[in-house]
């Protein structure tokens, strides 16, 4: 019977394995360990580095929305990202862009360029030719409690509460700026994928008001106020973030 | 060496599993028939629409300024299919998305192919009742015709299962297709992968909100 000479054999092979993991079984050469060091420690050891994640969304075959005057937006978002980089690497804040070039970059990548760099706060820059002023998105997620493993498809969730804090941030230097904001939650790839404190910031026109004058979205003089406004923001979110 | 009894528990097995498969094949056949009756039945049922009375329905029409939904009242004849009702307020809603003084412009005269509703598993209605799941079926016209931006899809998302809800109390889940196929995005940023739970709508937290703009 030859299942009953395989059954014995695993038999003889988990008994076996049981032995080696008892206090009973002999002690054999083993490599070095690797001392264990609670991750509070390791983390104490080099200093976090702030860094911010700028994702200028579409790019390639993915044009997103078409302007009034027909530009692209990704081309737009990559024109304000590569500005905003430039903004904060002035103000002494270090800054990974997902792309530097038009080229297609699926959801998934931008999730885990976002993720790989461990960011202290990214956001996706997004342009849109109806509405006013600056969207500020949110995921739309319910926050839950950090845990060591977050399900891919809800990773944001565990920074829900952080990312409105930095939504509140943003919002608080855009309204000093008057620019007029407004503020929501939505369901956007990638941003739920992402375990960092996320805000997309979307640029619409700015409709003339009692307070502003109207501007296209192209407009470089608004593309700057709104930059500047998003950099102050950011600013005060690393000394928070460091007093955290 | 394989016994006799084994030799005739497999054979019995496989004939259990032909047995089977032509069964679920014949389920699966019968269900697409009634799905395609009703597909047929739904414009007259649209149809007879003009010969009943008007009831009030309430629509929340998007504001892409200030990014709010604001709640309308309006009566309008009703068919008496829940999914030709269903179908019919979507469409009205479609139609104050037309209108020239309109803050969130989509000019398409017909954005919903169909609506139909599913039950939603026990255990999976995060509103703990027994709620249905409307499936909302787009036409490719109307994501054309979609202004692309986060802002502008969202609100179309938020109009429409706020809308649903109002009107249809038991709707606690949404899920969008378009021509009848999953897609990724409404034009280019709204999810439409996931399945969105109804009362998501109030969470357009500036303006006047939906769930207070009674």
């Amino acid at each position: 019977m030859r299942w009953i000479e395989t059954a014995f054999a695993l038999g003889i092979a988990a008994a076996a394995g049981i032995l080696q993991q008892s206090p009973l079984a002999p002690q054999l050469p083993q490599a070095p360990a690797v001392p264990s060091v609670p991750a509070p420690l390791m983390q104490s050891a080099q200093p976090p580095r702030f860094l911010v994640v700028v994702d200028a969304a579409h790019g390639g075959n993915d044009t997103g929305a078409r302007m009034g005057d027909g530009v692209l937006e990704k081309d737009l978002t990559l024109g304000i990202a590569g500005r905003l980089r430039s903004t904060l690497h002035a103000r002494g804040i270090d800054v990974v862009v997902t792309r530097t070039g038009d080229v297609n970059l699926p959801p998934l990548n931008r999730a885990e360029a976002a993720n790989h760099a461990q960011g202290a706060a990214c956001l996706v820059i997004h342009a849109t030719a109806t509405g006013s002023g600056v969207h500020l998105f949110t995921s739309s997620l319910a926050a839950t409690g950090n845990t060591r493993f977050l399900p891919w498809q809800t990773a944001q969730s565990a920074y829900v509460t952080q990312s409105l804090k930095l939504e509140s941030e943003i919002d608080s230097a855009l309204a000093h700026a008057e620019i007029p904001v407004s503020l929501g939650r939505a369901s956007v790839q990638p941003m739920d994928s992402v375990a960092c404190p996320e805000v997309a910031v979307e640029m619409a026109p700015l409709v003339a008001g009692h307070v502003t004058g109207g501007k296209p979205v192209t407009d470089p003089s608004y593309q700057k106020q709104v930059v500047d406004a998003v950099a102050a923001a950011l600013e005060q979110w690393r000394s928070d973030w460091r007093q955290e | 060496m394989i016994s006799r009894a084994q030799k005739y528990l497999f054979f019995a097995m496989l004939l259990v599993c032909v047995g089977m498969a032509a069964f679920l094949i014949r389920l699966r056949n019968r269900a697409q028939d009634r799905l395609q009756a009703q597909g047929r039945s739904a414009p007259a049922d649209i149809a007879d629409t003009a010969r009943s009375a008007p009831k009030p329905v309430t629509l929340y029409v998007p504001n892409d300024l200030d990014d709010s939904l604001t709640a309308v009242e309006k009566s309008i004849p009703l068919p008496e299919d829940r999914n030709a009702q269903a179908r019919v307020i979507l469409e009205t809603l479609i139609e104050a998305y037309r209108t020239p003084d309109s803050r969130h412009p989509i000019n398409v005269a017909s954005g919903i192919a169909d609506v139909y509703f599913l039950p939603v598993p026990s255990g999976k209605d995060a509103t703990g009742g027994n709620g249905q799941m409307a499936v909302i079926d787009f036409s490719g016209a109307l994501t054309q015709a979609q202004p692309s931006g986060i802002e502008p899809e969202t609100l179309t998302l938020l109009s429409m299962m706020a809308t649903l809800h109002a009107n249809l109390p038991a709707v606690t889940q949404v899920h969008f297709l378009v021509d009848g196929q999953p897609r990724e995005t409404l034009a280019g940023h709204a999810d439409l992968t996931r399945t969105y739970l109804a009362s998501e709508s109030p969470q357009v937290q500036s303006g006047t909100p939906a769930g207070a703009a009674q």
